[in-house]
């Protein structure tokens, strides 16, 4: 399922930046101090890890689905199969720096308590997800009058992995409602290039398709 | 039928022989170099045989040491010098294979207490001057790695580079990995789990009940009148081969087909494939084997419970381990399912351990890791690749 909304990304030609790493990835990474301790929630096919790993970053990863895993593994990379829903229980408080969820968390059933875990497991989380309040979505609903499918979310309402979906507004609601520390926040375009910083939450709500937030314990 | 009887005797003859002089290197470890037992007692003297492939590297950093199963044994993949058979592992193992012998140094010790040249109750009591029987003393998983640390103090090799193994051999990766956590840089345990269930003790009890109750055990002392109990251990062999399958692999190969007729003969005779396949496997398998040899094996699985060593959290067994893991389970594996491949992936991250896990997908049951599963191979090659690269082992 995780791995599904990867391709779905990289379908719809995510750009690519120095050393043919996605831009969503590199900004993710950049937000990462190097050799630290990373655990990559739904690492689908390994690239993030491996751009991380390639900075010194001492990586794990968890992954649903299992072809995903066993290509990661295949890589010689440190994932596990595993859910976010389920398995984050496991780990111990204070296991990793960061704790990376990427364009995942619309797709968990409980995405509090996610967050919640992964600030409970690492001293940082990254969050990236696609954001529904993006003004082409909200046309599509306005005059389509039908769940908005688009180029980067392309399922159908009754086949789709992403049961939450949200608005970058609405996650900033969540954050403070869990009373976690907003460090920063980056709103993309469609091809995971960042828009302008320093602009209002509305505009990156209304223009952002995606978000990328670094978080810390308050 | 006379002639097949007499080709069986002399393989029984060989294999009697293996016990103690085996076609494979020996160290003899003598009066003063006991093994300490964890029943409580000394084995001494004792001797381990076992088999190695590929040439060890000059800083001795690529060996690779290989558990094998419960009625495995060192020969991973030569010939057998008893069934003549090819190895049981050479899908895995050999030049090029994902345990590449052109890269690294493959030792494979026969386990304490089988019979294939390694000190067992197959062994002769040097006191007695006849096989050990039952006063072999009962071993552990723990006890068959203090013997292979022992071997490889002989050999001069400090540090593993890796330590694998599928079933029992899964059990002796996870216990070198907590009892010798600074001697392997890398494990790999596959299809195993990290203490023996209650529903796989009661097959081993199953299968030893079987032993014991062919007249021809004799107490388990039937060496001295000639005799084995080829029955009860026939009979035991049966009943585990079919935890080693899964119904899905048996329906495919056997289903509901007769064997080499159309109807069925209303007789208790092998009338199904499926009847006549296990009943093969029954009298091959008590040629190779010693049938106390296959008690004291399952025992040893048995009592084999990491976490209760560790006064019962499993996390504690790996406590600041730099080990790297690579758990491998099977989807239709119902002897060591997934479920027992998540504790130890749930341990190791608790402790904190760089752990791999990955489920591969197929209907041909616990045996699968034995098999051709291309999959199981590309991840072992894998996680061994770039687990070489960080420990600096040259390519071959």
């Amino acid at each position: 399922m995780l791995s599904r909304i990867r391709r779905d990304l990289t379908m719809a030609e995510a750009a690519r930046g120095p050393g043919n790493a996605r831009v969503d990835h590199l900004l993710v990474a950049d937000m990462i101090e190097p050799r630290s301790r990373v655990l990559d929630v739904g690492c689908g096919d390994g690239e993030l890890l491996k751009l991380l790993e390639s900075r010194g970053v001492d990586g794990r990863g968890i992954e649903l689905s299992r072809e995903g895993v066993n290509e990661c593994v295949a890589k010689g990379l440190a994932v596990i199969q595993g859910d976010a829903d389920t398995d984050l229980v496991d780990y111990p408080d204070d296991a990793f720096d960061y704790v990376v969820l990427s364009q995942t968390l619309q797709a968990t059933r409980h995405p509090r308590a996610v967050l919640e875990h992964m600030l409970r497991i690492g001293r940082h989380a990254v969050v990236s997800f696609p954001n529904f309040g993006h003004w082409r979505i909200r046309l599509l609903l306005l005059f389509g009058g039908r769940m908005p499918q688009t180029d980067n979310l392309p399922h159908t309402w009754y086949d789709t992995p992403n049961i939450h979906f949200c608005t970058i507004k609405d996650f900033r609601d969540l954050c403070i409602t869990v009373g976690v520390k907003m460090e920063r926040a980056l709103a993309l375009n469609a091809w995971g290039r960042p828009l302008r910083l320093h602009a209002p939450w509305w505009f990156w709500n209304l223009f952002g398709e995606q978000a990328v937030f670094l978080l810390s314990r308050r | 039928m006379p002639e097949l009887k007499a080709v069986a005797g002399r393989i029984a003859v060989v294999r009697e022989r293996e016990a103690d002089q085996p076609h494979s290197p020996v160290a003899v470890f003598g009066k003063d170099q006991p093994l300490q037992l964890d029943a409580g007692v000394e084995l001494s003297p004792f001797q381990v045989a076992y088999q190695t492939y590929g040439a060890l590297n000059a800083d001795r950093s690529n060996a690779v040491l290989i558990g094998h199963a419960l009625t495995g044994d060192q020969h991973v993949f030569n010939r057998h010098p008893v069934t003549g058979k090819s190895g049981w592992w050479d899908t895995m193992v050999g030049p090029g294979k994902p345990i590449d012998t052109n890269r690294y140094y493959v030792i494979c010790p026969n386990v304490l207490g089988a019979c294939m040249g390694t000190t067992g109750p197959a062994s002769t009591d040097p006191r007695t001057g006849v096989p050990w029987g039952l006063d072999f003393p009962v071993i552990t998983i723990r006890d068959m790695v203090r013997a292979q640390a022992m071997l490889l103090d002989r050999l001069g090799i400090d540090t593993l580079f890796a330590v694998a193994g599928g079933s029992m051999g899964g059990m002796q990766v996870l216990q070198w990995a907590a009892s010798y956590p600074q001697r392997v840089f890398a494990a790999l345990p596959i299809a195993c789990a990290t203490r023996h269930s209650a529903q796989n003790i009661a097959f081993h009890e199953v299968g030893r009940q079987a032993v014991m109750a062919d007249p021809d055990w004799r107490g388990g002392r039937y060496f001295a009148e000639t005799v084995s109990p080829r029955r009860g251990l026939a009979v035991a062999r049966m009943g585990a081969h079919i935890t080693y399958l899964s119904d899905a692999a048996l329906h495919r190969k056997f289903g509901r087909k007769f064997q080499g007729r159309d109807n069925p003969t209303f007789s208790f005779d092998a009338d199904f494939e499926v009847e006549s396949y296990l009943r093969h496997q029954g009298s091959s398998f008590v040629e190779r084997f010693d049938a106390n040899s296959y008690l004291y094996l399952t025992r040893a699985m048995d009592y084999f419970d990491l976490a209760a060593d560790c006064e019962g959290v499993l996390a504690s067994a790996f406590k600041a381990t730099t080990t790297r893991f690579c758990v491998i389970s099977f989807t239709s594996d119902w002897l060591f399912p997934t479920s027992e491949s998540r504790a130890i992936v749930h341990a190791l991250n608790a402790a904190g351990a760089r752990v791999s896990f990955a489920e591969i997908a197929t209907d041909k049951g616990h045996d699968a890791f034995l098999l051709d599963e291309p999959e199981l191979f590309q991840i072992v090659a894998g996680f061994l690749d770039s687990a070489a690269a960080a420990r600096g082992i040259a390519k071959g």
